[in-house]
């Protein structure tokens, strides 16, 4: 098991967003999280890698128990050294290159020796394609392939899992399937991901597990093929059968 | 020859002759006093910006009021305080520290906000992204966020360098001989007031040109990650 997370809650002001999420993620799980907007799930990934401070929760990881209300700056920092995190708007670094953005976390945070970093920087981008692209700033590349030099930086540290907040969302759909090509060939290789996603058709043919929340709770999960098949929730198959065509907006 | 002109034009005689008594206090003087002051400034600045950005608790209070303090009141008003004020309770400045002492707290307060709206205005997510990479808050906004501040901020830092070589000025009231009050100086002896004090002001043109340009310069140097359109 690489992670599990108990009983998350989570408000904004009044509204509660999360209301008591649990979640579990076995090493190898490519895990997608599907759900209209609003439902929670975002925030939920933002919890896990304490972007945003959840109320309530317990985390699991890596052999370790962690309180995500009261999580001190050294224990984040220390989780966050083993896990990445993949954004819906990228987030390159804008001043450094395309290999500088994926070395920076090896040298700066692991302390790589600068050459050694470079050498997995530029192996981890000619994995995503991007290995001619790597002295060119974010402002000169397209979406996708900004978003592949996310996956780079973000496979580069070679981390427990790897978080994805809706990775594709931002991409025109030309460009989206890039991504998810590179995403797919990431899971086969045994990445251990948890994915935030509006592609219902990675999420069935890629995901081993698919976790179904609306209004803050899981409502659902189980195996993919399960949860795709036969749906036990009404709620379940009336998002599946509208192709979870909601978007955020 | 020179000299034959010198005479049958005396004021041009004494433009030459002053020019260099001017330049000279201004390379000695001007320069060093605003270059210092304004590096000591900008560590202010940067310094203060990143305490509200991070909104540091108590410390934060403390920059709104030093930057309530130093930009509500006028400059003069600090030098006489420093230099005139100070000694009455027993603390006395040299002219020289004292004109750098007001000079960076007076710019560090203007700089503060320039840096700390540069600061907002890189986007959130570029923090966000640095601390998902392992880096702390401190690597993040080193590294990645306040690079990018700095890019944006350059070119009204710019404006107040260029303001301040000429606000340097002000300490000839403190009796600093920076190249305003060399000028005085020379005025005293010889009255010849509109052309000195216009020989003077080209002087001060020809420091902030060269610094106009230099900010192009810069600018360029900085932009280099910006789109290729850009």
């Amino acid at each position: 098991m690489v992670l599990e997370v108990n009983n998350v809650r989570k408000s904004f002001g009044q509204t509660q967003v999360l209301k008591g999420v649990d979640l579990r993620v076995e090493k190898g799980d490519v895990v997608a999280i599907l759900g209209p907007s609003g439902s929670g799930k975002t925030t939920l990934l933002r919890c896990l890698n304490f972007l945003e401070r959840a109320d309530e929760g317990t985390l699991r990881f890596d052999g370790e128990e962690f309180r995500l209300g009261r999580m001190s700056k050294k224990d984040a920092a220390r989780v966050r050294k083993k896990t990445a995190f993949v954004f819906q708007g990228y987030n390159l670094f804008l001043n450094k290159t395309a290999l500088e953005n994926v070395t920076e976390g090896l040298i700066v945070a692991r302390g790589i020796p600068k050459a050694e970093a470079e050498e997995l920087g530029r192996r981890a981008l000619s994995k995503v394609g991007m290995a001619e692209h790597m002295d060119q700033y974010p402002s000169q590349l397209s979406g996708g392939q900004q978003q592949r030099v996310a996956i780079a930086r973000a496979m580069a540290v070679e981390p427990e899992i790897i978080y994805f907040d809706e990775p594709t969302s931002a991409l025109d759909p030309e460009l989206t399937g890039e991504v998810l090509a590179v995403m797919r060939r990431l899971a086969d290789e045994g990445m251990t991901m948890l994915v935030v996603t509006h592609e219902l058709g990675f999420a069935r043919t890629v995901s081993s597990q698919t976790v179904f929340m609306e209004g803050g709770v899981v409502v659902e999960s189980g195996p993919s093929k399960k949860v795709f098949e036969c749906p036990e929730e009404g709620r379940t198959r009336a998002f599946l059968q509208t192709g979870g065509l909601e978007r955020k907006e | 020859m020179l000299e034959n002109l010198f005479n049958s034009f005396p004021l041009l005689g004494i433009l030459a002759d002053s020019f260099p008594k001017i330049l000279i206090p201004g390379l000695t003087v001007t320069i060093p006093l605003t270059a210092i002051a304004f590096s000591c400034a900008m560590l202010i600045a940067v310094a203060a910006a990143i305490v509200q950005f991070a909104r540091v608790p108590v410390a934060t209070q403390l920059c709104r009021f030093y930057i309530w303090i130093f930009r509500g009141t006028p400059l003069l008003v600090q030098l006489f305080v420093v230099f005139y004020g100070l000694p009455k309770v027993g603390v006395r400045i040299e002219p020289f520290p004292a004109a750098v002492i007001v000079f960076s707290l007076n710019e560090g307060a203007y700089c503060a906000e320039t840096v700390r709206a540069a600061l907002e205005a890189v986007p959130a997510g570029q923090l966000e992204a640095g601390l998902c990479a392992g880096l702390s808050y401190l690597q993040t906004m080193r590294r990645i966020v306040l690079p990018q501040a700095m890019r944006t901020a350059f070119p009204p830092l710019s404006n107040s360098l260029i303001a301040m070589v000429k606000d340097t000025s002000l300490a000839a009231n403190i009796t600093v001989v920076e190249m305003f009050r060399a000028t005085e100086q020379i005025n005293a002896r010889v009255y010849e007031p509109l052309a000195l004090y216009i020989e003077v002001g080209l002087i001060y043109l020809l420091f902030s040109t060269v610094l106009t340009w230099l900010q192009r310069v810069g600018e360029r140097k900085l932009s280099a990650y910006e789109s290729r359109e850009g």
